[in-house]
C-alpha cells in the first residue's frame, strides 16, 4: 500500500513538472519568435536594404499601438469592420477579472486570453478534481490535486504568452474583494453560489464596474450584464435571496459539461464587447438557455430599481458596510458547511460498524434514500431504494421488507428483530430519514455516518464515488 | 382564454417535470380581466403538484423566481396587476447559481 502511494505521489509530481516545463517551452518559443522577428528587422536595416527612416517610424508608429506581432496574431479580428484595429487596441488596454476557474470560468478564460485582453486576473481557491474535467476544460489531468488558478493561468499563458495574467489563489471575501476588483475594468462572475453572487454584485456597484454574470445548472443556463449604463444590479432583480432549498449545486444536481461551456463562451463574448466598446451589451436583458429543447430566449428585464438597497437612489450602502456584511448569513447559504448533526449517537453507526454487521450476517434491512438516478450509478448490495422525497408514501414497502427479514429469521430460530440501517451519499439525508422513521415508529432505524462516501473512504476504497 | 405557461430553472420539477403547459384559464367570476394575481393562484391550484412553497410565498412568487409576460419582466407591466390576454406566454423561471 505504502509503496504504491509513494509511486502515485511521484507520478503526480512528475506530471506537474512536465506541465510546467511544457509551459516554459511554449513561452520561450514565443519569446524566441519575437526576438527573431525584431532581429530580422534590424538586419534589414543594417544590410543596406534599409527602409527609409520614415518607413521604420511607420512600422512602430501606426497610431493604434499594435506591434507587428500583435497585428499578425489578432489579424482575423482586425479584419472585422465592426471590430477592427480600434476594437483590438481597446481590448489590449483593458483588464478583466474572472472570478471562478470552473465550468463557466474555463471557456471564458480561454477565449479572453486568446483574443487579447491586456490583463487577465483569475481568482479561485479550489483545486482541480477528476470530476471537474468533463466541464472545466481549461484544466488538464496533470493538474489534478493542484490549484485551479495555477492550472488556468498555465493554460492561458500557453495560449497567449503576450498578455499579463494575475493569479489570486484565495477565496473572494468582503475583506479582499474591494482591493482586488478595483484593479480591473470588467468583472466576470463565474462562481457557483448565492453569497458570492450578491457579494460580487454589491462590490461592483460600489466600484462602478460592469458585471458579466453567468450561471448554469443541469441543462439550463442564464446570462446577463449587471450594473452597466443604468441597468439593474443583481439586487435590483433579486432583492431577497431565494430559500436555500432552491439553490442547487452542480455537485448535487448535476450539469451537462457543454452547458456551462456555452454560457462561459457567451460571458467571454459580452466581456469582449464591453472591453472593445462594440455592439449592444446584454444589459436590461437576460439570455435563458435551455439545452434540452435547444431554445435560447432573450427577455427584457427591469432597469435599475430606485428602491434598490445597494444601487438605488436613497441607498447609503458604503465600503465599510460592505466589509462588515455577512453574505453567508444573508443568503442562509454557508460556504463551508460542516456535516449535519441531527441525531443522537445511539441512532447512528459508522461504516466500519456496518461492515461488521454484514460480516456477522446480522438480520437487517438497508434502506438507501438517494434519488433513483443516484442509486443506478452505484449502490450497496441487498439495499432497498426509497428516495427521501417518497419515503412517507412508501413506508409500507419498508414495513414489508422488515417483516420478510423477521419471518426469515424466525425459521432459523433466532429471536432478535431485524435492524433498519439508512444510507445516502454523504450522510445528511440518511439522518433526516432516520429522524422521520423514528417518529413514525421505526425505533431501530440508524443512519450510517458519512454515507457511501464514508463507506468508500473507510471500508472499501474500490467502491465508486461520484 | 388560451395561455402558454412555461416553467424553467428547476420550477418544472414542481409540475410533473413538464416545462410547457398549454392551458385554458377562465376569467374569475364577475371580473373583466385576468390578472397575474389570479393566474398565480390558478397555477398553484391546477399545475403545482408538490412543494408549493417552492413556487409561491404569500400571494406572489417566492424570492428568486422571475416572471416574464411575453418575454418581458413583469416588474415592467405591473407585477400582480398585470393584465393577461388571450395567447399570452408566461414564463416562470428560477434563478440559477451554479457554475
Amino acid at each position: 500500500m505504502e509503496a504504491s502511494s509513494e509511486i502515485i505521489r511521484e507520478l503526480e509530481e512528475l506530471k506537474l513538472k512536465k506541465a510546467e516545463i511544457e509551459h516554459r517551452i511554449s513561452s520561450l518559443k514565443a519569446k524566441l519568435q519575437e526576438t527573431a522577428a525584431a532581429a530580422e528587422r534590424c538586419d534589414a536595416v543594417s544590410n543596406g536594404y534599409s527602409y527609409p527612416m520614415a518607413a521604420a517610424a511607420i512600422e512602430h508608429g501606426l497610431g493604434h499601438g499594435l506591434s507587428p506581432d500583435q497585428i499578425y496574431r489578432y489579424s482575423r479580428q482586425l479584419l472585422l469592420p465592426s471590430f477592427g484595429v480600434e476594437g483590438q487596441a481597446s481590448l489590449l488596454k483593458s483588464s478583466v477579472l474572472v472570478i471562478g476557474a470552473g465550468g463557466l470560468g474555463s471557456p471564458a478564460l480561454l477565449y479572453l486570453a486568446a483574443c487579447g485582453v491586456g490583463r487577465l486576473g483569475i481568482i479561485d481557491h479550489d483545486v482541480v478534481e477528476l470530476n471537474n474535467m468533463h466541464r472545466q476544460i481549461i484544466h488538464t489531468e496533470a493538474f489534478i490535486g493542484h490549484p485551479k488558478v495555477k492550472s488556468a493561468a498555465a493554460a492561458c499563458r500557453s495560449i497567449n504568452s503576450t498578455i499579463k495574467i494575475d493569479e489570486y489563489l484565495e477565496a473572494l471575501r468582503t475583506s479582499n474583494a474591494l482591493e482586488i476588483l478595483s484593479q480591473y475594468d470588467i468583472i466576470v462572475d463565474a462562481t457557483d453560489n448565492p453569497p458570492s453572487r450578491y457579494m460580487i454584485s454589491d462590490c461592483c456597484v460600489l466600484l462602478g464596474k460592469p458585471l458579466v454574470s453567468g450561471a448554469a445548472l443541469g441543462m439550463e443556463g442564464q446570462l446577463t450584464v449587471y450594473n452597466h449604463k443604468g441597468g439593474p444590479c443583481y439586487r435590483c432583480l433579486f432583492p431577497t435571496p431565494p430559500p436555500t432549498t432552491a439553490c442547487q449545486r452542480c455537485s448535487d444536481s448535476g450539469v451537462l459539461g457543454v452547458v456551462p461551456g456555452v454560457i462561459g463562451c457567451l460571458q467571454a463574448l459580452e466581456t469582449v464587447k464591453l472591453a472593445s466598446m462594440v455592439g449592444e451589451p446584454l444589459t436590461e436583458r437576460m439570455l435563458l438557455f435551455d439545452a434540452l429543447s435547444a431554445r435560447i430566449r432573450i427577455v427584457k428585464i427591469r432597469g435599475k430599481s430606485s428602491l434598490c438597497t445597494v444601487c438605488g437612489d436613497n441607498s447609503s450602502f458604503n465600503k465599510q458596510q460592505f466589509k462588515d456584511f455577512d453574505y453567508e448569513d444573508f443568503t442562509q447559504f454557508p460556504l463551508s458547511a460542516g456535516p449535519l448533526n441531527l441525531l443522537p449517537t445511539e441512532s447512528r453507526i459508522s461504516s466500519k460498524e456496518f461492515k461488521e454487521i454484514l460480516q456477522k450476517k446480522e438480520p437487517h434491512v438497508l434502506l438507501d434514500v438517494r434519488p433513483c438516478h443516484h442509486y443506478k450509478i452505484v449502490s450497496l448490495p441487498d439495499s432497498l431504494n426509497i428516495p427521501l422525497a417518497n419515503l412517507e408514501a412508501r413506508l409500507n414497502e419498508l414495513s414489508s421488507a422488515l417483516k420478510e427479514k423477521e419471518d426469515g429469521h424466525v425459521n432459523t430460530g433466532s429471536c432478535t428483530n431485524p435492524s433498519l440501517y439508512v444510507v445516502c451519499r454523504r450522510g445528511n439525508d440518511s439522518q433526516r430519514a432516520v429522524q422521520y422513521l423514528r417518529e413514525s415508529g421505526f425505533d431501530s432505524a440508524k443512519d450510517i455516518i458519512g454515507g457511501l462516501e464514508a463507506w468508500a473512504a473507510d471500508v472499501n476504497p474500490n467502491f465508486p464515488t461520484y | 382564454m388560451q395561455l402558454t405557461l412555461e416553467f424553467g430553472g428547476g420550477l418544472e420539477l414542481l409540475c410533473d417535470s413538464e416545462k410547457i403547459h398549454k392551458v385554458n384559464v377562465d376569467l374569475p367570476n364577475g371580473a373583466d380581466d385576468l390578472t397575474m394575481k389570479h393566474l398565480l393562484s390558478w397555477v398553484r391550484t391546477n399545475l403545482i403538484k408538490e412543494r408549493p412553497e417552492m413556487f409561491m410565498k404569500g400571494d406572489t412568487v417566492r424570492p428568486g423566481v422571475l416572471v416574464l409576460v411575453n418575454d418581458c419582466d413583469w416588474e415592467l407591466s405591473g407585477q400582480l396587476d398585470t393584465t393577461i390576454e388571450d395567447k399570452d406566454v408566461i414564463v416562470f423561471i428560477s434563478t440559477l447559481h451554479g457554475g
